[in-house]
């Protein structure tokens, strides 16, 4: 992974004192209120409902050991215990104190981790593919890509006041595992005539205003990604609305302008700095990619003796293999998720005891190194076929193998009404009580990949248009209530599920996935996924046996 | 006459702000509205003692023919989260060549001093009611940049 040298660390540091200072002054009563919030939100820090919440970026979701004890470690001494994998990818703390927030980013710092820019209106953390590296599909590694976007973002002086915030996503696979259709800006790496580059896609968005990007250019040569990012970000800074908080979004500008039109418009503003200093050398990209270079594989063969007799003896680790591990790309390699989504526990809320077994288990079975991912789970990229059995045993004992990824139970969620001061609706209890509802696993992977997202709000953290089905918060005369909608999908086929009808009581809400599951199970053809059976039946059916 | 601080220094300049209303040929020492400007271009050419401000709003493409004539250009900041001037003063030193003073006016806090500075604003009139001796402190950013910027002309990758 990326490792910092004197020049990343000093920027860290400097942050951190920078930030210790606003404090400081805020707390001394020399920085208003109005202009401290701005000055924290760039630093990760929100006031919630119950307490103040700090968002730990992590980027494009790498994690090493030493990153996941000290995690574990401000779990303990400044939070309560836990903590919480996010849908892009982040870690937030939820009860960390105003005045020692600055203890914490210093902590942050000393294993090569800061808050920086994880909110307010301004170039957010960025997000990528989970198995970027390893992953079969893949045209290019996006994570040199990623890391050359982060830094570029980082402290930009001209885009740290946009009209709204701004997000990132690369991914360098032919499956869209990094939601880049629903992004600010999507970049995709793409193959034409035998030379890789980029395709760019600008506007995207869940929240209010759900939109799927359109491609503002169809390839970029390499070189030129910071420059051409520059030239998108200086349309929006300018011309965005600031008017009203609704619509500045670059979505907004995009439609409003029409995609072809704001695409000339960047191409016009890219005459001024193609080419400029910010052009990447080939240096400076060899030096990123060293970064991440393959580890050291032993030279190894599929499918070893130890792995195919203990898929036959035990059904239990057959059955978590089947949903949780990926194919590699190293032949004798496998790639292992931990589905953080055990009935029970908030999806993506981990201890500081999960923490540390993860960065042990990191340590003996995957290079010392693990993922977030934007579902809010954890990928191990680089275990050892032969020792995936071991691994699934001990992660048995920490109850962290869940094996119910992509599964119906494996929930996207937002923390919801419990946490979060904008919610209108709790989410947490929602998909609890639909995981104690399918408790049957053999049940649930016949029903196989089934996406449900949870939205407390209309601010939409949790995906909800995106999921195959969705379930957003809605407010109704003080009470809470749930929209439902279906067809979503953050994938290459990606897709605003449409709004079934009339909003739900909380109790109502396991049934009524029931009725909509029962529809798929009654009506798909031979082995259609859930999401295939709707497209070709349509909303009617789940209509009427929902609001039969 | 307002203090300001300019090239890092405490100073008390000679160019007052005129509103729109308030807008003339023959006050000496001011700083026109861009577009009373523009309109007056063939009376104010000669002046030395012009400059204009532009709202946030406005292109300042708009003045790329007569930049080189006046001798402040003020970028004003309607609220300290509007970020849409770093941009005109990222435009009016790379691609309009201007070498004279930018000056940040309206809501300028101590806070945006550094990044209005790396955007190539070198003269800041604080937003009443902040301390324009402590503000200055304010300037001292970062070491390093990782991107390019004005102050910084290559990008941190050039010395790798």
């Amino acid at each position: 992974m990326y490792i910092y040298d004197n020049y990343d660390q000093t920027m860290v540091d400097e942050r951190v004192n920078q930030y210790r200072d606003q404090t400081q002054r805020f707390l001394a009563g020399e920085l208003a209120a109005e202009e401290f919030q701005h000055l924290r939100l760039r630093n990760g820090l929100y006031i919630q409902r119950l307490a103040p919440m700090l968002r730990v970026a992590v980027p494009y979701g790498m994690l090493n050991s030493p990153q996941l004890r000290k995690l574990a470690y401000i779990c303990r001494h400044f939070d309560r215990g836990y903590a919480h994998f996010t849908t892009r990818q982040n870690v937030q703390y939820n009860w960390p104190k105003l005045e020692e927030v600055p203890d914490i980013l210093a902590e942050l710092a000393s294993v090569q981790m800061h808050a920086i820019q994880t909110s307010g209106n301004c170039i957010r953390n960025v997000t990528s593919d989970q198995y970027a590296g390893v992953a079969i599909d893949e045209i290019e590694d996006s994570r040199p890509w990623a890391e050359l976007i982060r830094q570029w973002s980082t402290f930009h002086p001209e885009y740290n006041w946009l009209p709204r915030k701004f997000k990132v996503a690369v991914t360098g696979a032919r499956e869209d595992r990094a939601a880049i259709q629903v992004h600010d800006i999507g970049v995709r790496l793409v193959e034409r005539d035998g030379k890789v580059g980029f395709q760019i896609l600008v506007g995207g968005g869940l929240g209010r205003t759900p939109v799927i990007a359109p491609v503002i250019r169809d390839y970029l040569d390499k070189e030129h990604l910071l420059t051409y990012l520059e030239a998108i970000l200086r349309v929006y800074n300018r011309f965005g609305n600031r008017e009203n908080k609704y619509k500045a979004r670059i979505k907004i500008l995009v439609r409003a302008m029409t995609p072809d039109v704001f695409a000339a418009k960047v191409e016009q503003e890219w005459l001024a700095l193609r080419d400029g200093p910010d052009t990447l050398t080939e240096a400076e990209i060899n030096r990123v990619k060293a970064c991440f270079s393959r580890p050291a594989y032993a030279d190894l063969t599929n499918d070893p003796l130890v792995l195919v007799s203990a898929l036959k003896e035990n059904f239990a680790f057959k059955a978590w293999c089947s949903r949780n591990a990926k194919p590699h790309q190293q032949a004798g390699y496998v790639i292992a998720n931990l589905a953080m989504k055990a009935t029970g526990v908030a999806p993506g809320d981990v201890t500081d005891e999960q923490l540390e077994t993860i960065a042990d288990l990191a340590d003996q079975y995957s290079f010392g190194e693990i993922r977030v991912t934007h579902e809010q789970n954890v990928t191990f990229s680089d275990v050892r076929q032969d020792e995936l059995y071991n691994l699934w045993q001990a992660l048995c004992v920490a109850e962290l193998a869940s094996p119910n990824l992509g599964l119906l139970t494996d929930i996207i969620c937002c923390p919801g009404g419990d946490y979060c001061s904008l919610a209108n609706a709790k989410s947490i209890p929602v998909a609890e009580a639909i995981q104690r509802q399918f408790d049957d696993l053999d049940y649930l992977h016949d029903l196989g990949d089934l996406d449900i997202n949870i939205s407390g709000c209309m601010n939409a953290c949790g995906h909800h248009h995106v999921g195959n089905i969705g379930i957003l918060g809605v407010d109704k005369k003080g009470a809470e209530f749930y929209q439902i909608s279906i067809g979503g999908s953050a994938s290459n086929d990606a897709a605003l599920a449409k709004i079934l009808g009339p909003s739900f009581a909380q109790e109502a809400i396991p049934s009524v996935i029931q009725k909509l599951v029962d529809v798929y199970l009654t009506r798909r053809e031979s082995d259609e996924q859930f999401l295939e059976t709707y497209s070709r039946i349509g909303i009617q059916p789940y209509k009427d046996s929902v609001y039969a | 006459m307002p203090s300001i601080i300019k090239d890092q220094v405490i100073i008390v300049s000679p160019f007052v702000t005129l509103s729109v209303a308030d807008a003339n040929t023959s006050t000496a020492n001011c700083l026109l509205p861009m577009a009373y400007y523009i309109d007056h271009h063939a009376t104010l050419r000669n002046r030395q003692d012009i400059g204009i401000w532009v709202t946030a709003g406005e292109a300042v493409e708009d003045i790329a023919a007569y930049v080189h004539q006046l001798a402040v250009i003020a970028l004003d900041f309607p609220h300290f989260g509007d970020g849409r001037g770093y941009s005109s003063a990222t435009i009016l030193r790379r691609q309009l060549g201007y070498q004279g003073e930018i000056r940040a006016i309206g809501d300028v806090r101590r806070d945006q001093l550094e990044q209005m500075q790396r955007c190539g604003i070198n003269a800041y009139e604080l937003a009443e009611g902040q301390d324009i001796q402590s503000s200055a402190a304010g300037l001292a950013g970062f070491s390093f940049n990782y991107q390019a910027s004005i102050d910084r002309p290559a990008p941190l990758f050039r010395q790798r």
